[in-house]
């Protein structure tokens, strides 16, 4: 009897190598939990069947493209859509013998926080399914948190990785702009997404990065990791110094029982033996949210002028080309994507290019360099990852502005290309709490060293409480 | 900067969307609310100021200029929503 919600990949990966599962009888494992409880969590768009092989299951987020399994980013535009060729990171998995369970919800074209601008319907959160799992990765999220998959790939433009790993106690992983390639990714805003790994504790993930992570040819914004992915082994954090940047630990929103997890866990890390100081990035947290909601949508509306309903993906019946492309367009995006079209075309149209998209790309700059002055004196940066748990559903979807709030403490990093890992450090309310840690661009080991350290430290069990037996 | 309904109608046309008439009076009201908070940004003098387009400093990557292996033309044509042979079919243009 294999137990999806406790088996780790790496306890996986040794019962396949020491044949005492079989990997058919390990898929199947997976799949019949996801007959069970996939109808309650709404965590797969799509269920594979097993394509055979000894190598560990994996469910990927629905905006990496893969070759004869249909790929819709959560969106009715590409309803239909089966991609003719691999994401790079899909041919690294399979190069490894991994198999695709399934693919997993995500608000469409990963713009939320919640998954429930997916064009089918929202993901539950797994430990309370009257509340969301975060987005736009939900899917991936709670499907490892409800042993539907023993780890995840996510992408992450503005939190969307770290993000739904907190609401659901997951171990995520932004990794480093540029370390993994975007090549058959389904593209939002392509200076800030990123492939990442979500898994159920912090060697799960440092392995799952090891195995995306690297140049890529077909993706010229790559680089090779300037240093090997390390399993992180240390239990104590002696000579590491941890910076807590007042804004993003006292901003206005954060909850109190979120505040009370995260400082426990930081007074954890340096019972550990580490450095903490307090610190501060005054401008970063002010102006980052605004900075992001002005260059992701001049993004995104670029990138989303490729769905004109000639190619593939939708189209709507039409006399004429023009109002096919508009009709297409209309009836194919959902609200969301709409919005951030209409942001993103404004910004950069002539008149107020200056104004909005130049001024946000200077800002950006800005929040860059206060970060880079910090990791003079520090390793990583603590806050928490979210500023509340798990939102009841339909909380925010009718005011947009409440939910880019969800992405707050997220985002500043993300504009300057640095890599986060969220690790869960208690409940409130019953319902995760996640630490965010954020370290210099190339830093995943240290911040995989921190997390696992204190990972083991604090013992969080992240099965969900209604699940366990 | 306030964005009224004879802007957002030329914004939607620029990006080919074909707004209902409901999505107009909701997305009038969304903009202006979405615009006002990212106007926080003018709230800083950046003169002096670069702007930053990427996070990494990668500049100009550059590839031998080889022939390989791509997709067929039946690969590319699969997901066609209406094709004609080897091409992929649209309605004539109109006037616009």
């Amino acid at each position: 009897m294999i137990d999806t919600l406790r088996l780790t990949a790496e306890e996986a990966r040794r019962l396949l190598d020491a044949r005492e599962i079989s990997g058919a009888e390990l898929f199947a494992a997976y799949r019949t939990v996801i007959d069970e409880r996939d109808e309650e969590l709404h965590c797969y768009l799509h269920v594979c069947d097993d394509p055979g092989g000894d190598g560990l299951p994996i469910a990927l987020k629905d905006v990496i493209g893969t070759k004869g399994i249909p790929t819709t980013a959560g969106s009715r535009i590409l309803e239909g859509y089966v991609p003719v060729y691999d994401a790079t990171v899909v041919e690294r998995l399979k190069a490894q013998g991994l198999r695709i369970l399934g693919k997993t919800n995500t608000d469409e074209f990963a713009m939320g926080s919640s998954t429930e601008n997916s064009a089918y319907g929202p993901s539950h959160n797994p430990w309370d399914p009257s509340r969301v799992p975060g987005g736009s990765g939900g899917g991936s999220a709670a499907a490892v948190s409800a042993g539907l998959a023993p780890w995840a790939l996510g992408s992450d433009t503005g939190g969307s990785i770290k993000q739904p790993s907190a609401l659901c106690g997951n171990v995520g992983l932004r990794p480093t702009y540029g370390t993994v390639s975007r090549y058959g990714i389904v593209a939002f805003a392509s200076s800030l997404d990123q492939v990442g790994p979500v898994a159920r504790n912090v060697r799960d993930c440092a392995f799952l990065y090891s195995l995306i992570a690297g140049r890529d040819a077909c993706d010229t914004t790559t680089v090779e990791l300037p240093h090997p992915v390390e399993l992180p082994e240390a239990r104590d954090l002696k000579g590491v110094r941890i910076g807590v940047p007042k804004e993003l630990n006292e901003a206005e929103g954060i909850e109190p029982g979120v505040t009370a997890a995260v400082q426990a866990a930081t007074a954890e890390l340096e019972k550990l033996g580490a450095e903490v100081e307090a610190c501060s990035l005054p401008l970063s947290v002010e102006y980052g949210l605004a900075c992001y909601y002005l260059i992701s949508p001049s993004e995104a509306s670029s990138n989303l002028a490729r769905y004109d309903g000639v190619r593939y993906g939708y189209r709507a019946d039409a006399e004429e080309r023009l109002e096919m492309y508009e009709r297409t367009r209309d009836e194919g995006f959902g609200d969301e994507p709409k919005r951030r079209i209409m942001v993103g075309t404004y910004a950069l149209s002539a008149g107020y290019y200056d104004a909005y998209y130049g001024q946000a790309q200077k800002v950006r700059t800005v929040i860059k360099r206060e970060h880079d002055a910090l990791f003079e004196r520090f390793d990583a940066l603590v806050s928490p990852t979210s500023p509340t748990v798990a939102f009841p559903l339909g909380a925010r979807t009718a005011d947009p502005i409440a939910m880019y709030l969800s992405d707050l403490l997220t985002i500043p990093s993300c504009m300057a290309g640095l890599p986060g890992l969220s690790v869960p450090c208690g409940l409130s309310e019953g319902l995760p709490v996640g630490l965010q840690l954020v370290g210099p661009q190339f830093s995943e080991n240290a911040l995989f060293r921190i997390g696992h350290a204190f990972e083991l430290a604090a013992g969080f069990d992240p099965v969900p409480e209604r699940l366990r037996t | 900067m306030a964005i009224d309904r004879e802007q957002l109608l030329h914004v939607a046309h620029l990006a080919r969307l074909e707004l209902r008439e409901d999505e107009i009076e909701r997305l009038e009201r969304q903009l202006n609310d979405i615009l006002e908070a990212v106007s926080k940004v003018s709230e800083l003098d950046l003169s002096d100021v670069p702007p930053t387009a990427h996070p990494l400093d990668v500049v100009n990557v550059w590839e031998a200029d080889e022939p390989r292996p791509c997709l067929t033309a039946e690969e590319a044509l699969a997901n066609a929503p209406e094709r004609d042979g080897d091409f992929f079919k649209v309605p004539p243009g109109g006037a616009a």
